[in-house]
């Protein structure tokens, strides 16, 4: 899109961006009882964000997000693989997950279970990967179009 | 005490490196000269034992709970041999010292012969089958080492890797028939198995037995057609050639076929096979002998054909003929031991071994020219009294005339004997007078690599005691028989019977065959350029070497060709494989055990917008096929991911619909970024054939893996658990939502390695993308 003057999607892409967020984040939400969940919501956001590097440029949003993808892929990993210790704590076995009614201050009596916790964990993997691949590649093409302008 | 004995030459090889660094100034054989000697003369108290019936047994527990124990054992037969090799050992280690400059490696020759003569200690010494295979197999990697001693040279490394394929090819066979016998007679232990000898013989399995074990005698003995890695084991070093070639490594079969004798003996296949390609190696080695022009070729193919005389006289199976068998162990291993002794002489003092460059040496070399002498006359066995080898061949001769095992097929077969007997004694006449006279006598034809002279007396020692023992068994042969050898015949035959060698001087059948070989022979000799074109014509292009190269050269090319054949490199052809198995396997199961079956008992009804999305999705997977851009291609496939998601929804599987919707953009996406960058489709030109055999491929697979899916949907062997998870998705996982509480609760595992997937593919793309070499910096 370099060159090119796309004011209009850059405005929409502001708007936008921030319905897929929210959907992607409902979705993640109500993944235990409609349809949706980590992956779902997890792919939805990373394009969210995709959406803003296609029309913002690597450059503006290498200024705005100063946040590694790849680091998410861990993080998501490590999330999931401790909620499936933690019922170690309470002498279940691997992965057993439990579910409580609480009252919190602002949303009032919900539902909690720990199977949220390990969606989270699914949720940052898959962020982490669509985001890694996509970039990377991306990167790489970038670079290649760059050399290929500077040879010729 | 026993086994010590057997384990010393282990232990002294493992201490002759130390040796070897630690003294330089005295050459290293006099140390190894030591353990031989002990040996020989703790051996020798056994003698007493022995001749009056006593026999020694040691066992060590090694694998109790398989009956596999070390147990070493001292009758007659065992004991000449040990008697032998550490006799011949002292004798042939004395003479390397002479033989081997200290420039050479010592340390690792002196290692390897250790190990060789504890390994042939162990095969002689053993009483369990599986511990002389393992001694045995011992001997053939010794040996190996030690025919490959120069390995710089490329006619000692094939020699060493002919002789070692050859004989491990027939140890491996020997192991074969070894289990089987030791399963028949559930023991291992060889006394035990003789005494079950009866069920051996009588098992449907004993032909094969038989063969198996005679496999590996025959290749380690060097019988036809197996002889042919003898003469090529000739790169040894002498020593070498003197010790394992003559006197003891081909003894190896010999001793097999002598201690296995008592069960095999006496049945025709026995005797069949065993005489007759005795006979035959007999006739063959002497003839071939003739032809050869290096001393060492004829020495091996003279062993070759006196182990197949030996082999022939234990076929034999009487008394007479194992009396004489062993008679003519003992004398073989003292004149061939000399001679090979000699041949080293000559070598190491002109420089060559090449008959036709050799003569009239008697005048530079007179002792060694006696020595010679007495080792070829008795070879010959040339009727003079005080030659061991006219006393052994004459007893050949009346053995091969009686026969005692009277069956139609000896009866037919045995009168020939006496003539292969005298046909190959005739030649073995022919190649030993030839051997002494034109290496001694006549003119010296040639100018030598070195000026000839007389041997060191250090190296003519070793040949002066053997070629004395010639001349000692000669005059009084009945000492050696009473001590030694009739034990061994008693342990060989059951019984001793008569053990008196007194066939010297009677004026029977055999004395007659011994002078028409004599008469024959010289004639031959005189004579030898009238008929040495023979040899044009009898081996001509056929030799068991010509035999063994096809063969071997056969292997490697057509596993080769089998291997280039499949292994085309061609990822098309590896998939044809892959799924040609895949059809045939499936399409045999189905068809063997009728398991396609096809029911319409509880199909759903089908509704039209169902149906029209399943003709979009066909027709979109058939263009695909014959999409010619690829761009167009992927954007066709991509009808087919959204038709699948789309029939998610309508078979109601929101989750499904949307991952579905969300993995083909991205999918189709990642295709487009590839595949823009490659050229365009080469229109590649197949041939009808490979199109009609792709078309084939996939059609089958295709109706194959619809088949499945209709006999699968067909038979319910059980009730689905899905039931399970509707009722409990809300009790158990607190949510309401099946799919996701089974992935992440009931099935959590799966998708908590699903995600490690995930990653590790997008750490995987982000490392060949980022890691990669740089064009700039070129391939390096």
């Amino acid at each position: 899109m370099k060159g090119t003057n796309d004011l209009i999607l850059k405005t929409t892409t502001t708007i936008i961006v921030f319905i897929i967020l929210g959907f992607s984040i409902y979705l993640f939400f109500a993944g235990h009882n409609a349809p949706g969940g980590g992956f779902i919501g997890g792919l939805m956001t990373a394009g969210a964000l995709v959406l803003l590097y296609i029309s913002y440029g690597f450059k503006t949003m290498k200024r705005v997000i100063r946040i590694d993808f790849k680091n998410f892929i861990p993080i998501g990993l490590l999330i999931a693989v401790l909620t499936g210790i933690g019922s170690f704590v309470f002498g279940q076995p691997f992965l057993s997950h439990t579910d409580a009614y609480f009252e919190l201050p602002i949303l009032g009596h919900s539902h909690l279970a720990t199977a949220m916790l390990f969606d989270l964990g699914v949720y940052f993997t898959v962020v982490g990967v669509t985001m890694t691949i996509i970039l990377s590649i991306a990167a790489d093409e970038g670079e290649e179009e760059l050399s290929k302008v500077s040879e010729s | 005490m026993l086994h010590a004995a057997v384990l010393l030459p282990f232990l002294a090889a493992f201490f002759i490196p130390l040796l070897y660094r630690g003294v330089k100034q005295v050459h290293l054989g006099w140390f190894v000269l030591l353990v031989p000697i002990v040996l020989f003369g703790y051996f020798l108290t056994f003698i007493k034992e022995v001749t009056q019936g006593v026999h020694t047994l040691k066992t060590f527990e090694w694998i109790p709970s398989l009956g596999v124990n070390v147990t070493f054992y001292i009758d007659g037969l065992g004991l000449f041999f040990a008697l032998l090799i550490t006799g011949i050992g002292s004798l042939v280690v004395l003479y390397s010292i002479y033989y081997l400059s200290k420039a050479e490696k010592l340390g690792h020759f002196y290692v390897y012969l250790l190990l060789f003569m504890g390994a042939m200690l162990g095969v002689v010494l053993s009483d369990n089958l599986f511990v002389l295979y393992t001694f045995w197999e011992l001997t053939s990697i010794s040996s190996f080492l030690l025919i490959g001693y120069w390995y710089q040279r490329e006619k000692s490394t094939s020699g060493a890797l002919k002789s070692m394929m050859i004989t491990v090819f027939g140890g491996l066979a020997m192991l074969g028939g070894f289990l089987l016998m030791a399963d028949i007679t559930g023991t291992a232990s060889i006394r035990g198995i003789i005494e079950n000898g009866e069920m051996i013989v009588t098992s449907s399995l004993f032909p094969f037995i038989l063969v198996l074990v005679l496999l590996g005698a025959f290749t380690k003995s060097a019988q036809f057609p197996f002889h042919t890695w003898l003469p090529d084991a000739m790169e040894a070093p002498t020593p070498v050639s003197a010790f394992l070639h003559s006197a003891t490594m081909v003894k190896a079969g010999i001793y097999l076929v002598a201690r296995l004798s008592l069960i095999f003996a006496g049945t025709d296949l026995f005797f069949l096979i065993v005489s007759g390609f005795g006979l035959l190696t007999l006739c063959w080695g002497s003839y071939m002998a003739v032809r050869q022009t290096d001393l060492k070729a004829i020495l091996a193919y003279s062993t070759i054909s006196q182990l197949g005389m030996i082999m022939a006289m234990l076929g034999f199976g009487t008394e007479v003929a194992i009396l004489a068998a062993v008679f003519h162990i003992l004398n073989h291993a003292t004149f061939k031991g000399s001679l090979f002794m000699v041949a080293g002489i000559i070598d190491h003092e002109t420089g060559t071994r090449d008959i036709r460059r050799l003569g009239g040496l008697f005048t530079f070399m007179p002792i060694t020219a006696t020595l010679a002498f007495f080792g070829t006359f008795s070879m010959a066995g040339f009727p003079l009294p005080f030659l061991n080898g006219f006393l052994s061949k004459e007893m050949f001769f009346e053995s091969s005339l009686h026969f005692e095992n009277a069956s139609t097929i000896v009866e037919a077969v045995s009168p020939y004997f006496p003539y292969l007997a005298v046909g190959g004694s005739i030649f073995t006449f022919v190649y030993s007078i030839m051997l002494f006279f034109r290496t001694f006598t006549g003119k010296q034809r040639d100018k030598l690599p070195k000026e000839p002279h007389e041997a060191p007396i250090g190296m003519l020692i070793s040949p002066i005691i053997l070629v004395l023992l010639v001349i000692v068994i000669a005059f009084v042969p009945n000492v050696f028989g009473h001590s030694l050898l009739s034990p061994m015949v008693d342990s060989i035959a059951g019984s001793a019977g008569e053990t008196h060698i007194k066939f010297w001087h009677g004026l029977g059948p055999a004395l007659y065959m011994s002078l028409a070989v004599l008469l024959l022979g010289t004639a031959f000799y005189l004579t030898r350029t009238k008929w040495e074109r023979i040899y044009t014509i009898l081996p001509g292009k056929l030799s068991a070497a010509k035999a063994y190269d096809g063969i071997i050269t056969g292997i490697i090319n057509g596993s080769k060709k089998l291997t280039n054949g499949y292994m085309t490199g061609s990822l098309r052809h590896y998939m044809i494989y892959i799924l040609i198995f895949f059809i045939a396997l499936v399409s045999i199961t189905i068809s063997v055990t009728g398991g396609f079956k096809m029911s319409f008992d509880d199909l759903a009804p089908i509704a039209i917008p169902e149906l029209l999305i399943a003709i979009v999705m066909a027709g979109a997977a058939f263009g695909t096929i014959f999409m010619k851009n690829r761009i167009a291609a992927i954007l066709v496939l991509g009808i087919v991911g959204y038709g699948l998601s789309l029939l998610f929804v309508f078979f109601r599987a929101p989750d499904l619909a949307l991952t579905q919707l969300i993995v083909e953009t991205v999918t189709v996406a990642l295709f487009l970024l590839c595949f823009y960058h490659l050229p365009n489709f080469d229109k590649q030109k197949e041939s009808k054939r490979t199109n009609a055999v792709n078309w084939v491929i996939s059609i089958s697979v295709g109706v194959l893996v619809t088949m499945i899916g209709i006999a699968s949907h067909s038979t319910k062997l059980f009730e689905p658990i899905s039931e399970y998870f509707l009722k409990n998705s809300y009790k158990l996982g607190g949510g309401d939502n099946v799919v996701n509480v089974i992935l992440v609760d009931f099935r959590g595992l799966d998708t908590m390695l699903e995600i490690l997937v995930l990653g590790l593919a997008a750490l995987g793309i982000f490392t060949m993308i980022k890691l990669r070499p740089s064009k700039k910096e070129g391939n390096d």
